[in-house]
């Protein structure tokens, strides 16, 4: 596992889009966990003025360097707090998929036959399941918070991975190592996860980027359209705060930090999985 | 062929009726009671009695699954909560909005994306073709729904030129009938949602476009075309682009799927009456036989999408044997 995480860095590490993108990603993991305590204000405080008037909707200023909400609050410190939600949505998701995902994957690739066809059905059902509207009406059923949202996503997401393990462990499973293993004896389990699993790790990683893009990217179009967690502030419901106040178009400041936030983070994303891909694929490499 | 077809075809409806059996449970199992927006509990008890029979709600569970599947099949959604109207009433025009917003707008990204892209690869390693690799990796990781506000600050509140939202002036078509999808008002409504959807949906095609591009590079045949003494440009376009163009069609109905799918986003931005909207609308206001009816509508396109992209691959490239 190590020599895995190992050789990820190495390769992410050649070309200019690997290394920027990870370093994105480093300052936003670390925001995610000192974001609470760096915020210079309350996140949900009313801010008055020296006069003691409600700081509705004011614009960038020494004070709040990116203004206020039309309650008041400081947006700067809402941004700052929203980093964890973000990434801890998209991160557990991640997980769960390419965990849930992998296994599907090897178990239907290893053993074929009816196994594969009843699996790979069950993959194309969840294929053909409406993202979004799916998880929207989950959670409007079982009411809004990040648990929930992770369960739910994590339970639509796994059926890409699925596909692609699949696929890798077909043309593995004919490979010679797999049957010398079977020669000597090996278990089925022991094949498929000690000789094929690490082979597929490489696969499973690049998953995980793009599960990560997609979760991060979700998590805050749950929070624009007013599905995410009432009592946590992440960079969608700072979006859905401003749009469902209406003064969104008044108040630039408050609108647009949080979409450039997630733009960057998912980018960053991207710029890892691709570059690791490039290494692991070969085909994709570019002269 | 026709077996491959018939086969497939067979999976969809499955599929469909998967969905259907899923919806039903989950709105009988899961937590929270649908019905207390309708039936309310501080009604008499005889009064709630009275309705859960109304409701066919005091039948055992498998005896409402099979009407409700009936019922599906007659493509009876039930009455709505809200409107008390049948909810069949509410959907259909939604459909027809949704694919007037979508479908346009997807087959333009990927004509654009496909161009874009076979540019790019054509131009590869200039800065140019990084900044456009760049940039449309950006664009395609920002939310669409944070695009769309933009859009319109910059476009609409800002500069004027188009409508905040809506699919005509609130008012001009009080029948909303086919007259109203002629008239120019109507397409000055559908620029922008199109305009933003298109130029974020179109990122995909392109990055693929490149990429299955580059990789044909090596190729035997782009090798021979070029021992031919055919200008770069010929090769590229000629050769490598017709092949690339291949993978890149056959993603065009399941990204399409999922572009509906993802309507629900850019429809409430835009305030556009599709079927996203009107579920978003109809779940705020507790009204679950339309969100349902709006939910399953959605995933009928998108299994719908996933079909044709499955038929297209076939179609398109011989060396698919159908077994």
């Amino acid at each position: 596992m190590p020599t895995i995480i190992l050789d990820f860095f190495r390769a992410v590490w050649r070309g200019p889009f690997g290394p920027t993108g990870l370093v994105i990603l480093g300052l936003c993991v670390a925001l995610a966990i000192l974001g609470p305590a760096i915020a210079p204000y309350d996140p949900v405080a009313r801010n008055y003025d020296a006069a003691g008037k409600l700081l509705r909707l004011a614009p960038p200023s020494w004070q709040h360097w990116l203004g206020t909400t039309l309650l008041g609050r400081d947006v700067l410190s809402q941004m700052l707090v929203g980093a964890r939600p973000a990434l801890l949505v998209g991160g557990l998701t991640a997980l769960g998929t390419v965990l849930i995902g992998v296994n599907i994957g090897l178990i239907s690739g290893y053993f074929g036959g009816r196994i594969d066809s009843f699996l790979m059905r069950l993959t194309d059902m969840f294929l053909g399941l409406p993202f979004l509207p799916f998880i929207i009406i989950v959670l409007s059923l079982t009411g809004r918070s990040l648990t929930t949202m992770v369960i739910a996503m994590t339970l639509v997401m796994w059926r890409s991975t699925a596909r692609v393990v699949r696929a890798q462990v077909l043309s593995l499973r004919e490979m010679p190592f797999v049957a010398a293993a079977r020669i000597t004896g090996a278990s089925d389990l022991a094949i498929i996860y000690r000789e094929i699993a690490p082979n597929i790790m490489p696969i499973a990683l690049v998953s995980v980027a793009f599960a990560l893009a997609w979760a991060i990217i979700t998590e805050a179009s749950i929070g624009f359209l007013g599905f995410g967690d009432p009592s946590v502030v992440s960079w969608g419901s700072i979006v859905y705060d401003a749009y469902a106040s209406q003064m969104m178009y008044r108040a630039p400041w408050w609108v647009v930090p949080p979409g450039i936030a997630i733009m960057v983070l998912v980018s960053a994303v991207y710029f890892v999985g691709r570059a690791y891909e490039q290494v692991v694929n070969p085909r994709l490499r570019t002269g | 062929m026709a077996g491959y077809l018939l086969r497939r075809f067979w999976h969809m409806v499955l599929t469909l009726f998967a969905m259907a059996t899923l919806m039903f449970f989950l709105f009988r199992l899961l937590p929270g009671d649908p019905t207390a927006t309708v039936i309310s509990p501080s009604l008499y008890p005889k009064a709630q009695e009275a309705m859960r029979q109304q409701f066919g709600l005091d039948r055992p569970l498998f005896e409402q699954y099979l009407i409700y599947l009936r019922n599906l099949c007659v493509l009876d959604f039930g009455i709505s909560f809200q409107t008390n109207r049948p909810v069949f009433e509410m959907i259909q025009g939604r459909l027809l909005n949704t694919i007037l917003l979508i479908l346009p707008s997807m087959l333009a990204a990927y004509l654009l994306g496909a161009g874009i892209g076979a540019i790019a690869a054509w131009k590869r390693g200039s800065a140019a073709e990084v900044s456009l690799v760049f940039t449309a990796t950006a664009l395609q990781s920002a939310p669409l729904f944070w695009l769309g506000m933009l859009a319109i600050l910059l476009f609409s509140i800002k500069l004027d030129l188009f409508p905040i939202g809506h699919i005509v002036t609130p008012g001009m078509f009080p029948e909303q009938d086919w007259r109203m999808y002629l008239s120019a008002d109507f397409l000055h409504h559908l620029a922008l949602p199109f305009l933003v959807n298109t130029l974020y949906q179109l990122c995909f095609p392109l990055l693929l476009m490149r990429s299955t591009m580059l990789s044909t590079i090596g190729e035997d045949y782009i090798e021979l075309a070029r021992m031919k003494g055919l200008s770069e440009r010929r090769v590229l376009f000629g050769h490598a682009a017709r092949n690339a163009l291949l993978p890149l069609a056959t993603t065009l109905p399941m990204i399409l799927g999922w572009a509906v799918a993802g309507s629900v986003v850019i429809e409430t931005v835009f305030s556009w009456p599709g079927l996203g909207l009107l579920m978003i609308d109809a779940i705020s206001r507790a009204d679950y036989p339309v969100a349902q009816a709006a939910f399953l509508l959605i995933a009928v396109l998108t299994v719908f999408g996933t079909f044709i992209a499955d038929l297209l691959y076939g179609l398109l490239d011989p060396r698919i044997v159908y077994a």
